[in-house]
Formats: structure tokens, sequence, C-alpha cells
């Protein structure tokens, strides 16, 4: 049976390739520093369930020494010149749009195969696995056709992952740092200062409350899943709920989804707001926060007026 | 109280555009110390917590495959194919990924698409294509403020699509946790009250699609030719 392990090798090996040939690019004056840091995460993909829970901490800490003292950095250059590009292009045409729509077709039909045909995969990481497989038959299906230089793919996936550079790992490193916040309490005392900020008696001044409490507290923390619990312990459960008879089904979906309206406005849920403006190299590495605000705020508005419409 | 002190040298931080690396590790060591935890034990923490999230860092193994792609044309591909389709608009594009990336959330294929998959290799130079087969000469920052919708668009979709769906996390976390207070309900109960907010997502990011077009073809940019 395939199990995530498979997907960790995959991802283990890439690391790896990438390191190898980040050492061997003399272009970068980073290069050592590169090297280091994709083996270490190679390292970690490979064998971190042999490291030990304080082994995984030390490498945790030379990620961040080599990151954090601005070791790593990418060589400039390294694309195919736009005119040959165009000029394949017209050549292999849809070709290309096909292979690229592989990984999420395999993707797709490896989540519904591996659920209905028990006993190939585990079923618990279905997509994730099938995406592993897609990324396979699709770098097949390419390079038979294609024809590339053997090292092709790992050096432009490497220039890419280059120019992401270490904010690659940064949501890794946040959910990590969700769960120290969990060991220490953070959620518990959070809750209990918002829940003293409510003012008695208000209906409405409760639900604005907890809908906007979501929100903010997402935004802290970078993920919703980290704020709920600890809003529907301050203010959900003993106010809307028990005190005003609200429709828990409603006010924990929809509290929820205003948690969601802070996801789409904070640094701190790198992997959806920060990562994506490295990757499409955009100037503003906050390029895309900014233009989600717009559709943030007002959608926070609505599910706090769904929240007191539905709920009572 | 001190425990919060994490969360400062996280907002801090971030503000002062330290390496959110050394922040995130700060802020860790600075709030299990105030939790009364030895500093062993909060590396030890932390590794753990870092070795049971990897599979948030698999996505990176697509890059191969967008790299080889991009080197023999995709997103020239990408842009053509948009240049001739008509009435392949800036607005219809991506209001039409947002519905495609709702709908499949809302059955669970929440990893089919992405940042790296779809979005950076496809939406983002189709976007791109569509407002220049509309007439308009992209300047730098419009070509940005672009991309950036795209990416954005992406994420409202997935957001505001995954609730639905049965046996998403998020889901599985309201059920727990009611239960923990004596309130046993049926997945299919939070379910469907995150479809008025789904609908409400894509009208209001559909409406700020439709102001993007027509602040670009109000503006048309200077052409820098990039």
């Amino acid at each position: 049976m395939i199990t995530l392990g498979f997907v960790y090798v995959l991802a283990g090996l890439t690391f790896a390739i990438f390191a190898a040939l980040g050492l061997g690019d003399r272009s970068n004056p980073k290069r050592f520093g590169n090297a280091a840091f994709w083996g270490l995460l190679a390292l970690s993909m490979l064998a971190g369930d042999r490291l030990g829970d304080f082994g995984n901490g030390l490498l945790v800490l030379a990620l961040v020494a080599i990151a954090g003292t601005g070791q790593i950095g990418r060589a400039p250059g390294g694309e195919v010149a736009a005119a040959v590009q165009a000029e394949r292009a017209a050549k292999y045409g849809n070709f290309l749009l096909v292979v690229a729509l592989i990984i999420p077709a395999v993707a797709l039909a490896g989540t519904f195969l591996f659920k209905w045909v028990p006993g190939l995969a585990d079923p618990k990481q279905a997509t994730l696995i099938s995406l592993g497989i897609g990324v396979l038959i699709a770098l097949a299906v390419g390079m038979a056709r294609l024809r590339p230089a053997l090292l092709l793919p790992a050096q432009q996936g490497r220039r890419l992952l280059d120019a992401v550079g270490w904010a690659a790992i940064l949501p890794q490193m946040l959910a990590s740092l969700g769960a120290v916040f969990a060991l220490a309490g953070v959620g518990e005392v959070v809750g209990d200062l918002i829940g003293a900020a409510i003012p008695q008696g208000s209906l409405f001044g409760a639900v604005v409350a907890f809908g906007l409490g979501m929100a903010l507290f997402t935004m802290v923390m970078g993920n919703a899943f980290a704020a709920f619990p600890v809003m529907i312990a301050a203010v959900g459960m003993p106010l809307l709920i028990k005190q005003y008879d609200g429709n828990p089904a409603v006010v924990a979906a929809i509290g929820m989804l205003a948690g969601f309206c802070g996801t789409l406005m904070t640094p701190m849920a790198a992997n959806f707001n920060l990562v994506p403006a490295a990757l499409l190299e955009l100037k503003n590495p906050y390029g895309v926060i900014k233009v989600q605000i717009g559709t943030a705020i007002p959608l926070l508005a609505v599910n706090i007026l769904f929240i007191w419409l539905f709920a009572f | 109280m001190l425990v919060l002190i994490g969360i400062a040298i996280i907002i801090a931080g971030f503000l002062l555009r330290f390496n959110p690396l050394l922040v995130i590790m700060a802020s860790a060591l600075a709030t299990g110390l105030a939790a009364g935890l030895d500093v062993t034990a909060i590396i030890a923490a932390f590794g753990k917590a870092f070795n049971d999230t990897r599979y948030v860092s698999i996505v990176w193994i697509v890059l191969p495959v967008i790299g080889l792609l991009e080197a023999y044309g995709l997103q020239q591909h990408a842009r053509s194919l948009i240049g001739r389709i008509k009435g392949a608009t800036l607005a219809r594009l991506l209001a039409s990924y947002l519905l495609l990336r709702q709908a499949m959330s809302a059955v669970g294929l929440t990893s089919v698409a992405g940042h790296p998959q779809t979005v950076r290799p496809l939406v983002a130079p189709m976007a791109e294509a569509a407002a220049e087969a509309q007439g308009v000469a992209l300047s730098d920052t419009q070509r940005d403020e672009i991309r950036a919708y795209a990416a954005a668009t992406d994420n409202v979709g997935l957001f505001f699509g995954e609730d639905i769906f049965l046996a998403i996390g998020s889901i599985l976390l309201m059920k727990g946790l009611l239960e923990g207070y004596g309130y046993v309900i049926e997945p299919l109960h939070f379910s469907v009250w995150a479809i008025p907010t789904a609908i409400a997502a894509f009208l209001i990011h559909g409406f700020r699609l439709r102001l993007l077009e027509k602040r670009m073809l109000r503006a048309p940019g200077q052409g820098t030719g990039a």
C-alpha cells in the first residue's frame, strides 16, 4: 500500500537533486548556503522520522541559521530565452497544456480511485499521494516527447525554487510555531482577554465580537483552525449558543468562514499570501494580501450579518 | 499574560521586516520560556511539529514539471490560446476560474489546483493575455496587479468552497469541538451553512474582478515592452 512516505521520499530526492545542482552552480556566490539549505530539507523529508524530536529541532535551527544570516540566494538568469520559448510553444502547443493538466487530472482520478478501491493507497492521504504520482507521469510523458537534456527539469525546477527561496519552508515553520503556542496555552489567554472585552446584554454586539475576534485572531495565528477553539470557548459557546440560544451549526460554520476572511489579510498565512507573491515574481511581497483586503472586509461583514440572521 | 510575548515578537518582526524564519524561532523560544519550558523542550517540541507538518512543503515536487514545460513555452502557449478565444475577457476568465476552484473544493478536491500547479503556469499568463487581447498595453505595475489577482482568486475560491465538503479538516474540527461541549451535529449541517457565504464570496470577488477590468481598460499602461 502506498502511503504518504512515498511522497516524502519523492520530495526528499527532489530537494537532494536541487541541493547537488545548486552546489555545482558556480555562477551563484551563495551556492554553499543553498546546497546546505535544500540538503537539510532533503534530509528532513527522507529521514525525519529517524532523527527524533530534538534532532529535528536542531535541523530547524540550522535551516533558520542559514536563511537568517542571508546565506542563500539565487544566481541571475538561467531561464530559456523568450524567443526560443515562443518557437517551441508554436511547435508543441497543446501538448504542453495536456502535460500540465496531467497533474491535476491524476490528482483528481487518484483521489476517487484510492477511496473506492481500498488497499492500493492510504485513503486519508489519497490526494497528496495522487499528486506525487501525477508529477511522475507528467514528467515521464513530457520527457518522452520533448526529449530535453536529462537534467533540464531539475535545473529549471531548482531555478524556480531558488526564486522562492527560504519562503518555501515558511508555511511549515508557522504551522510548527502554532504547535508551540498551543503547548504554552496562548489561545486560552487571548480568549480570556476577548471574552472580557465584550459588551454585556447586546446580542448583535456579541455576534460582532465573535466574527471580528475570529478574523483578528486568525490574522495573528495565520490559521483559522487555531483561532476557532479559542473563540468558541470565549464567546461562541458561553454567549451565542448558551445565553442567546443560537444554532450551534450556524455559529460554528459561519464563524470559521469569518476566520478565513482573516486568513486573506495576514502575512502569517504565508503559503496562501507570501509564497505566491514570490512564485509569481511580484515586486511587492505583500502584493497578494493588498488585493485580497478589498474582498475580505466586505465578506467578513456579510459573514457577521449571516450569523446574526441565520443563527437566531 | 506573559506567553503573549510571542505574538508581540511576531507582529514587531513582520513590521520591521526581519527575516521571518528568525522571527518565528525567536517567538517560539520566547513563548516557550514564558510558559516555563526549558530550551531543549522547546526545540524538541518545535522539531516534532516541523516533522509532523512536512506534507505542507511537498507541493514543491511539481516544480521540475512546471520548469520543463515553461522552458518549452507553456506560458506563451497559454497566452496565445486566450488571445484566440473570442470573448475571453480578464474578468470572465478569472471569474470562471473562481467558480471552478470553488466547485472543485466543494467536492473535496482542494489540492488539485493551487499556486504552483495552476496559477503560475496557466491562470496568471492567461489573465495577462486576456487583458492584452482587450487592448491594454500592460505596464509592469499592471502586470503585477493582474498576477496578484490571479493568486487571490485561487485563495478565495479555495477558502469559500472547501467548507461545503463534508470531510474537510475544518468541518471535522467543528464537529469534534462541539461534541466536547455536548452538541452532537452531523457534518452535513455545517457544510450546508457554508453555502450562503460561498455565494457571497463569488459575488463580491466577481464584482471586484469587473472593477479590475474596468480600471485596466480605462487607464491603459505605458507599455514598457516587458
